[in-house]
């Protein structure tokens, strides 16, 4: 879920650099020095279970888990995807560095999301935070290809049939991802419900 | 993990300055990125394409990571030359490619390798640590570098974590298949690595504290300008003026 070099126009690479900037700015002042540590070694954490690829039929896909990074890091999730996919970009190529500030917002703004919206239900019952984790790992994917469809319909009308793809190729993603967070989710509340308040 | 796969080398790229480096291709790049017509993305890639033969890089690992990038330029290929709207250049059946299109996409694909190699020249052929540290002289931020170092610094730790727990899967005969008991372990691996990762962030706190971390890192070395440096800040500098005024003037 990143787009490359040398496909957006210049005022969709500037609006995305912009609310990047905002985002992460807001989640370094929520981000003490304390907790740089913490937030850093679960980034490192979160980029290495995004190399892990998950069967679907004939296929498979990679993790993202934005949602999940919602979750625990709420605005934090800025910064943290920030610095993942600058090193992506140095180091794979993947994403690019005129096209960093987009490609945070499209992860960053989702976690977000899921975090005021399926936060408060993590923190119920059972059932209720399956629910939960379903919607956030979901909703990270959703958006997200939701958002590079606007990033690419913004810089040209003639991107709407690539837009379009995109968002469909995502569905069977969203419902993996969901699954694979409610599943997470309710690990972590077993083994370690600290986890699930390291934004707090 | 062999994550800097351009750093080791000897070339004028590895000897120059990381802040140089920063400062000078972020607006090289910036321009190609929001470049368009007939004369700068060409010019761009030609440009950036000596700078990777200058960097002596290693020619399979690039036309590899050349091949992942143009995989989503290829998509804008099958799609582009027929949905951009223009002169006609021929019909395929329902479907026309106008040449506006075919351009614009070819223009795509052109700016695309053009950063690409620029970024591998001049980013690739610095250590990643080398970098973060030109960002805190650069005055960045303090708490985005300490996060990225810290971030960087595990990556491998967590990898190596991650393949030997997934060599334990392996041996207790785990294949991944499309069914709710791989998705239900490889979220157990997942969350996993998560708490382990939380657990060892602790231990790292605790450590910096009792070695008395106060909120700042001290920096013990500091990075000279050399005559190379400053050439190549001047040329980099004069290219990308001279994108601009290109660009202005068409």
């Amino acid at each position: 879920m990143h787009i490359s070099e040398g496909v957006l126009s210049a005022p969709v690479l500037a609006t995305g650099a912009l609310l990047a900037a905002g985002g992460a700015a807001l989640g370094l002042r929520k981000m003490d020095y304390e907790r740089i540590p913490g937030v850093a070694v679960l980034s490192s954490a979160f980029f290495v279970a995004s190399l892990i690829h998950v069967p679907a039929g004939p296929s498979n896909v990679h993790l993202v888990l934005n949602g999940l990074a919602g979750i625990l890091l709420g605005w934090m999730a800025f910064p943290s995807i920030l610095v993942a996919l600058s090193l992506q970009a140095v180091l794979f190529q993947f994403g690019g560095i005129t096209s960093l500030g987009v490609n945070t917002v499209i992860m960053a703004a989702p976690a977000v999301v899921s975090f005021y919206l399926f936060g408060p239900l993590i923190r119920r019952g059972h059932i209720m935070s399956i629910l939960g984790g379903f919607g956030a790992g979901a909703a990270g994917i959703g958006i997200g290809s939701i958002l590079v469809a606007a990033a690419l319909v913004s810089t040209g009308e003639s991107f709407a049939g690539v837009a379009k793809l995109i968002v469909a190729a995502h569905i069977p993603v969203m419902v993996i991802e969901g699954i694979i967070t409610a599943f997470c989710v309710t690990f972590l509340k077993k083994v370690k419900p600290e986890i699930l308040e390291v934004a707090k | 993990m062999h994550l800097e796969e351009f750093a080791e080398g000897t070339s004028f790229f590895h000897r120059l300055d990381p802040r140089v480096k920063l400062l000078t291709l972020w607006p090289y790049i910036a321009v190609i990125a929001v470049a368009h017509g007939p004369v700068v993305p060409p010019a761009a890639l030609a440009l950036s394409s000596a700078m990777a033969v200058v960097a002596g890089l290693d020619r399979r690992k690039l036309l590899n990571r050349l091949a992942a990038v143009n995989i989503f330029i290829l998509m804008l290929w099958l799609f582009i030359p027929f949905s951009y709207p223009g002169e006609e250049l021929f019909a395929a059946g329902p479907l026309t490619v106008t040449k506006e299109g075919l351009f614009y996409v070819l223009t795509i694909t052109v700016k695309a390798n053009a950063i690409v190699l620029a970024t591998i020249a001049v980013l690739g052929t610095s250590e990643v640590f080398s970098l973060a540290h030109a960002f805190v002289h650069l005055k960045a931020p303090e708490k985005l570098v300490y996060l990225f170092f810290f971030f960087y610094r595990y990556v491998s730790v967590l990898h190596e974590e991650y393949s030997r727990r997934r060599r334990a899967m392996k041996i207790r005969s785990f294949r991944p298949r499309t069914n709710m008991h791989t998705y239900k372990s490889l979220a157990c691996l997942v969350g996993m690595l998560l708490v382990s990762s939380y657990e060892k962030s602790c231990r790292i706190y605790s450590a910096m504290l009792c070695r008395g971390f106060s909120g700042k890192f001290p920096l013990m070395d500091h990075f000279s300008l050399r005559k190379h440096d400053i050439i190549f800040g001047a040329v980099m500098s004069m290219i990308t003026i001279a994108f601009i005024i290109i660009l202005n003037v068409a």
